[in-house]
This record gives structure tokens, sequence and C-alpha cells, in this order.
């Protein structure tokens, strides 16, 4: 008996179930970011889980203690890598708050539209 | 880590992971990764009930509740004012968003779990029960449409379709990822209702030794395989009008070593069973998932089917009769939101009326409140208890007894 191609298995998995959805945000397209926002919150949280089992059995076979990983301590050059990846990682994340905060500090000259543009 | 904090946090009673579930051999094989996202699911679930459903009441209680009473001169009399008003309150919809998107994560990660090993669970379904002969379909039943048009708790293609021959796939997502609904407040296998009926019988009707049981609406038998084991001699039909289930049902209760459940497609409206013929007839969450006409035939198939001295009892979710009306709201949630039509209706009726007219007297009938019998040890029990509206692993009991 043959089962379902992965393409199939994605699709079927995804499916909704039927009736009308609800919505409870005004704003649907709100509703749709935070379903991504809460499969991400998972993904996230699958990920720490998967570390923290890779830390416990490197722990087991002792390869590491598991107070080396609270004891470790980053040289200042790490540390400033580090940090370097954390402001990476936060303008990625809040890209589009902080473009909210550029667009208020242009005032009106941003709001020259794509039709201005093109006809002047 | 470190084993104080280690027992900091089970003392807290958050869910425990997911590999205390038990495992038999119809179980889907999960991931590490699987687990992860189920112990995820569970903890969500937990997080909406004690840390965002609060602030849902108090947004009621201070703001909209006082706002209503200045404009109208009066409280929120029924649920639907209490949903008008809450409906455009931010805390509710916030909860309200992020409680349907968890049980659509929750279907599709259990639907991706079962879809990547469907030919071998349908494979292994069909030996298993053939083996024990414990398995009776019939092709010729015609499926109620408030189960065949209904994907019940979101839950695509519901419990009936099949999409392959054989399927047992709906039943392989219930069983795999109930625990992430209830975050293991129904026990290793699920069935922490058919528990609390065991334990309810031994309490009450301690000498009652019943030889012929009904399990009504069984599906895959998690609250069936409890009263199996509790009354060894007896003989025990689960019935259900959705193929995959019992034939998930059956391979699973054969692989438990369960060997007196015969499961047994039929519907619950009209079954051909004589007269009097079971001393035990028992549903658990079944008759919310049907409809008016069909309850009320239910209903007078309990009476007729019921020895003389026979019991019967049903868990629900608790009735809105004499219930706050914020209360009613919330439990009614999933009528609204998690496809469940007839949620709304049943709770509303009033069930020992129901019963009376079917012939029972009302000396006969009893109402109680049941709690989930779970393992302790591996589920510990919140301190503080944790009302997640709806969903609780503690139900209204309704029946008759002699």
């Amino acid at each position: 008996m043959s089962g379902f191609d992965r393409q199939a298995q994605r699709a079927i998995a995804a499916r909704k179930a039927k009736g009308k959805r609800p919505w409870f945000y005004e704003n649907a397209e709100a509703e749709r970011v935070l379903n991504v926002v809460l499969a991400l919150t998972q993904e996230l949280a699958v990920t720490r889980e998967r570390l923290d089992t890779l830390e416990r059995l490197l722990e087991r076979k002792g390869l590491l203690a598991s107070k080396e990983f609270d004891a470790f301590v980053p040289d200042q050059a790490l540390s400033a890598v580090r940090s370097q990846q954390q402001q990476d990682y936060l303008s990625r994340v809040f890209r589009v708050m902080s473009q909210t905060a550029d667009a208020a500090d242009e005032g009106a000259s941003d709001a020259a539209s794509i039709e201005e543009l093109a006809s002047s | 880590m470190h084993a104080q904090k280690q027992a900091a946090i089970s003392a807290a009673a958050v869910p425990p992971d997911y590999r205390v579930v038990g495992r038999h051999a119809m179980m889907p094989l999960v991931s590490h990764d699987d687990v992860a996202r189920f112990n995820f699911l569970a903890n969500m679930n937990r997080f909406l009930s004690t840390q965002l459903l609060p602030g849902v009441k108090i947004t009621y209680e201070q703001r909209a509740k006082p706002r209503f009473e200045r404009e109208a001169g009066r409280a929120p009399a029924t649920r639907k004012e209490v949903r008008q008003l809450m409906s455009h309150e931010a805390p509710y919809q916030n909860w309200s968003a992020l409680r349907r998107a968890t049980m659509e994560s929750r279907q599709q990660i259990g639907r991706s779990v079962v879809l990547r090993q469907l030919p071998e669970l349908v494979q292994r379904a069909a030996q298993l029960s053939a083996n024990a002969n414990n398995l009776q379909l019939d092709p010729n039943l015609t499926v109620p449409r408030y189960i065949s048009a209904v994907e019940q708790h979101c839950m695509p293609g519901g419990y009936s379709s099949e999409l392959i021959a054989q399927d047992v796939s709906p039943a392989a997502n219930y069983d795999v990822g109930i625990f992430a609904t209830t975050g293991g407040g129904l026990g290793r296998f699920g069935d922490g209702g058919g528990l609390a009926v065991v334990e309810w019988l031994k309490r009450e009707h301690p000498t009652f030794q019943p030889k012929r049981i009904l399990d009504l609406g069984a599906g895959l038998g998690h609250n069936t395989l409890p009263l199996a084991q509790a009354f060894p001699n007896a003989e025990l039909i689960a019935v259900d009008v959705a193929a995959p289930m019992l034939r998930y049902g059956a391979a699973r209760a054969a692989s438990m070593g369960v060997k007196n459940v015969q499961f047994v497609q039929a519907n619950a409206e009209a079954l051909s069973y004589p007269d009097q013929h079971f001393d035990l007839i028992m549903s658990c969450m079944f008759l919310h998932e049907t409809s008016f006409v069909a309850i009320q035939k239910i209903f007078a198939e309990c009476k007729r089917l019921l020895a003389p001295n026979g019991i019967s009892i049903h868990l629900e979710q608790p009735q809105y009769h004499n219930m706050d009306p914020y209360e009613a709201f919330i439990r009614d949630w999933d009528a609204h939101n998690n496809n469940e039509p007839f949620w709304t209706t049943m709770h509303e009726l009033d069930l020992v009326e129901l019963a009376q007219k079917t012939g029972f007297s009302r000396a006969q009938c009893f109402e109680t409140g049941l709690e989930a019998v779970v393992d302790e040890a591996l589920f510990p029990k919140p301190k503080k208890k944790v009302e997640d509206y709806g969903r609780n692993a503690a139900w209204y009991a309704f029946g008759t007894a002699p």
C-alpha cells in the first residue's frame, strides 16, 4: 500500500476544517500574522528543546558537565561578536517597527506616492 | 540543570513531558521534534488558560460589564449579551485568536505525524483486529449528517471521512495528539473519563456487576477499555458510526490485551440489540456531537436497551442552567469557534426532563460531577484548579439508576 508523497502530506496536514473560520480581530490580516507568530514560537520552542536534549546527552556521555554551560564566560572579543549578532537579530525581527519610526521622522516628505513620483 | 529546580517545576504542576503518554502498538511513532511540538502545544494551552483567560474575565468585570450597566441600567442577562460586549475587547480577541490558532496547529502536527506512516498504521490495524476478531463494520450504514457534515473541533476530515482505503488516520491523529489539548489531564491513555466512571460505580454501586456494557459514540474506545478491564467477565460493545475510529480502536484494544470489547459500526439512534439487553449504558463526551432529533432517539434507545436494574451514565461538560452569563459565554466558545454546532443546544437541554419523556421516573435520574482519574505521579494536579472552560477533565455526569 502506498501513502501520500511529501507534498501531498503537507497539503493534507495543513488543510482547514470545514465551516466558516472565525476571525477575532477586526483585521484578519493581523490575525493571520499572529498565526505565523504562533508557529514560529512553536518552532523556537522545538529548537530550544532539541538543544536542551543535546546538552543533556553530552553531559550524560561525560563530554561536558552541565555546569560548564552556566560557568562559560565568553572573552571580550566573543562578547562583541555576540552583541553584534544580537543587534542584527533584533533588527531582523523588529524591522517593521523601525520603519514606522523612520516614517514619523520624515513626516510629510515620506508621503510622496508612486503616482506623484512617476508623474514628476 | 539541577535537581532543585526540577523539583520546583514539578510542584508547579505544569504539563508533563509528552513521553509519559502510554504507548501501544497502534500509537503513531513520534520523533524528538514531534514530541517537542506536542510539549509546546500542551504548554501553550496551559498558558492560555492560566495566563490569558483570567485577564479576559477582569476585562469583563472591570470594563465591559460596568459600561453595559451604565448604558442599559442592568447587568448583562444572557451569554449572547456578554459575547456582543466581549467580541470588541482586545484581551478576549487575543485569547480567542491564539486558542483557535493553537487548535489548528495541533491538528496540523498530529496529521503530519500520521500521514508519513499511514500505510503502516493501516496495515497494522487490519492485522491486529483480524487476529482479535473484534471489529464489525457495516458498509451500508449511512453516517448521520451531524458526523459526516461537521469537522468537529477543527479536525479536518472529521471522524468518518477516509483518505485511503481502510483508513485509520482520524483516530490515529486523535490519539497521538489528545495530550496536547488537555496537557495530560485525561491521563496516559486518554482514559480519565472511563476510569472516572469505574471509580464512581465502585463507590456508588459497589455490588454492581454488569454482564453486558454498551458504550455509545465510543470512537477509538479511550473510555471503553477501563470498563472492560474493571469488569473482565463482562461483554462490552463499543458503538460508533465512524469506521476509521473503530478500525483503530479495535486494533488498539487488541494491542493492549483487552479481549472483551467488540467494536461495532452502528448508529446509536437505532440499534439492533434486543430490549433490556445491557446492564450498563454509558457515553463520554458524545451527546454534544449529535443533534436535537438524534439525542431524543438515543435516549429512547437507552430506555429500551437498559435492563430493569441497569445503570446508565453520560459524561458531558456542565449544563448552562443557572450559570452566570459570563461563564456560559466562555463555555460556549467551542460551539462558535471550534466546530461544535450542537454544543450550545445540548448544554441548554434539560437532560433529566428528556430522560423522563422516554419513560424513566424522576427518582431514577441522577446528576453529579466527576473528575478524570489519572495517574497523579505522572500527571501532577495543579495546586490551584486550572479552569479551561469547555476542555476540563471534569464533567457533569447524568444518568439513571434503579
